[in-house]
């Protein structure tokens, strides 16, 4: 979206001295420890290492989710799309599964590949038609809740042996598990920060973020990379929602209702700047792990109504753009 | 014949005919409209009645995305102004009280404002980026509205509280009266004084404004008080509606379709030139779609598939790269432009 002129960075963040660059992701990485310490200190049964583990294995799906939304918000884009793709794959994978009997090994490349389709087709819209990202994902957005309702309004449970054995596959070490998904989530972010850090694809990213004019005068091919992160971005939703259906074994036109906000929560909150050109994929999974952390607390105690976690998921928000405002403008 | 085409409202006015057209193959006595029992009656009626909160979000919309910013949080506020005044009410002795009502009215109003001021504290002190500062209410707010109710649905028996969205004054549903009085101060203040010009000027460029001498902070501070306003009476009209508060569901999306609206209308995203009447009419094609859909007898789970279409169709109609790529305008297409960069703009509507 627009910013007002003038108050916003203008990609100002890339001239940030390394020290300086990194301070999101310190601030957000210390918030992680406090929040983690203030835990132990305060529940019994916390500092169980099983509690962490937890965490990725409750929020594998969305750690994915968040990998594609920061390639788009690195290029200054957003993608809103993301939590009805999720809801679109369990909801197609357990019709295909269940209701028409297709193989497994057929419905999850078909998933997958459907995804990235729908952000290519956002993607080719975005850069070709020149419509704000805002919108064009926003129509993706109906489109694929839309399609949920029309395969089916209520809930398909999944049983087919093939999903059920990943389900419930657990990885153990030392006494502790995790789950496939936490294995799948990690390989993704290896994957993601390979690429946005030592691929053309990835500085290519980082340049149209930074300036898109200055990118496509450099002769970087920025239409193909626009359309890439949005076919990413899809990917990674569509990703997302299978491990999610491996992780409630069901197809819902729910799921993932209000995913996005979570999304672009955790890659704020990982220090990536909404206007593109700088972040880290690395904030982006401490981002999650916050998230996913303070669910884990409310949890712990007991008497906090689910309620409370958007309200600290906003108050985080808060005191984390204020941050970033901070030491942009202390560039100046 | 070409300037009736190429006028702002052609375009969505055809639109609305169109939907409301179709109507009529389903529904020969659509457009009938009468009086009973001194209310008036009728499913042009009902859809106006219905579009009000909408059509008040979206007027608020308007003005934000015309200094150039944009408020995810009005669902929220929706929820909370709702939720507030609902509380109040239920904790009345006397719920038919029409002081007691005003209390709790003002009193939601007053928080709606107040949670406008806190946006424009972010956008235009702060210097947040108006998608996510607001996007901060947008979570927090839902998080709020539901510890107002304590998670519960607050039901509310109060007759003076029912005329706000579902009551009739003067054969006319009360809601539709108050839409109409939003919309003529908005017009009439943008309008007929230089404020209008002066949002514009500062959705075009910020700085350039503030250098000529316009306050832009307090300029952009007021849009997001004035959008904060009209969520607020919205989420009265919606919990009178149907006399009750839902935290968690209430408004629900409704600044993705005040958004839509606003686009429908012709307001361009970037900023720097906004169109009431447009966003009107958006917001009216909206909440037509929404009514055909059920008259038509189509699952109203695909409505969301049907606004997927006409989002796509619209914007794809209203942008000058696809018109000029399909439709092969002798103008040619400016330079791809970053999306986030200001298009040059020269359209100044009188």
């Amino acid at each position: 979206m627009t910013a007002v002129p003038g108050t916003v960075a203008n990609g100002r963040s890339r001239v940030l001295r390394p020290q300086q660059k990194y301070l999101p992701i310190f601030a957000t990485l210390a918030l992680l420890v406090l929040m983690y310490s203030a835990g132990v200190l305060r529940y019994d049964g916390f500092s169980d290492t099983q509690v962490v583990l937890n965490v990725f294995v409750d929020n594998a799906f969305l750690l994915v989710v968040a990998v594609g939304m920061t390639f788009v918000i690195l290029t200054g884009g957003i993608d809103l799309s993301v939590g009805s793709v999720v809801a679109l794959t369990t909801m197609l994978s357990a019709s295909l599964l269940e209701e028409r009997g297709w193989s497994p090994y057929l419905v999850l490349p078909l998933v997958l590949l459907l995804g990235a389709l729908l952000g290519f087709g956002m993607g080719c819209i975005i850069h070709y038609f020149e419509i704000q990202p805002f919108i064009v994902t926003l129509a993706g957005m109906f489109l694929a809740r839309g399609l949920c309702y029309t395969i089916s309004t209520s809930s398909i449970t999944i049983s087919d042996p093939f999903w059920t054995s990943i389900a419930q596959q657990r990885f153990r070490f030392g006494g502790f598990f995790i789950s496939a998904s936490v294995v799948v989530a990690l390989v993704v972010v290896a994957i993601g920060i390979y690429v946005l850090g030592y691929t053309r694809l990835g500085r290519n990213t980082y340049a149209i973020g930074g300036n898109p004019q200055s990118a496509l005068l450099m002769g970087l091919p920025v239409a193909r990379t626009r359309i890439a992160v949005y076919t990413i971005s899809g990917f990674c939703s569509a990703l997302g929602g299978v491990l999610l259906s491996f992780y409630m074994l069901s197809g819902n036109s729910g799921h993932g209702l209000g995913l996005e906000l979570d999304a672009i929560a955790a890659v704020v909150i990982g220090g990536t700047l909404l206007t593109g050109g700088s972040g880290y994929l690395v904030g982006t999974v401490l981002g999650v792990l916050v998230l996913g952390l303070i669910q884990t607390i409310i949890t712990f105690q007991g008497d906090l109504s689910s309620w409370w976690t958007k309200i600290v998921i906003g108050v985080l928000l808060f005191v984390f753009i204020v941050l970033q405002r901070a030491v942009t403008r202390r560039q100046r | 014949m070409a300037n009736v085409v190429r006028h702002r409202f052609f375009w969505p006015l055809l639109m609305l005919v169109v939907l409301l057209a179709s109507n009529l193959i389903f529904t020969p006595d659509f457009f009938a409209v009468d009086v009973r029992q001194g209310h008036l009656y009728g499913s042009l009626v009902d859809i106006v009645r219905f579009g009000a909160p909408l059509i008040l979000v979206s007027l608020g919309m308007t003005l934000v995305i015309a200094t150039g910013g944009i408020d995810l949080s009005v669902g929220s506020v929706v929820a909370i102004c709702g939720a507030l005044a609902c509380l109040r009410i239920s904790e009345l002795g006397d719920q038919n009280s029409v002081v007691g009502v005003l209390m709790a009215v003002g009193l939601a109003l007053g928080l709606a404002l107040l949670l406008g001021a806190w946006n424009g504290l972010l956008v235009a002190q702060v210097g947040i980026q108006p998608i996510i500062a607001t996007l901060i209410l947008m979570v927090a707010g839902r998080g709020l509205a539901q510890l107002i109710t304590d998670g519960q649905i607050i039901t509310v028996n109060s007759s003076p509280y029912k005329l706000i969205g579902g009551g009739y004054w003067l054969t006319v549903p009360f809601s539709i009266l108050v839409a109409l009085l939003v919309f003529g101060l908005a017009l009439l203040l943008t309008r007929r004084t230089a404020l209008g010009l002066l949002i514009e000027s500062v959705g075009g460029n910020a700085e350039a404004s503030r250098l000529a001498g316009i306050h832009a902070r307090r300029i952009i501070f007021t849009g997001y008080v004035f959008a904060a306003f009209c969520a607020g009476v919205a989420g009265l009209m919606i919990s009178s509606n149907v006399s009750s508060a839902d935290g968690n569901n209430a408004g629900l999306w409704i600044e993705l379709d005040a958004i839509l609206a606003v686009v429908i209308g012709g307001t361009s995203l970037a900023g720097g030139r906004f169109s009431l009447g447009g966003t009107v009419l958006g917001a009216l094609i909206i909440q037509t779609l929404t009514t055909t859909i059920y008259t038509i007898g189509i699952p109203p789970e695909t409505t969301l598939l049907f606004k997927a279409l006409v989002v796509t169709v619209v914007c794809l109609l209203q942008s000058p790269a696809f018109r000029a790529k399909v439709f092969g305008r002798r103008r040619k297409p400016p330079l791809p432009q970053p999306d986030r960069e200001q298009p040059t703009k020269v359209e100044v509507p009188a």
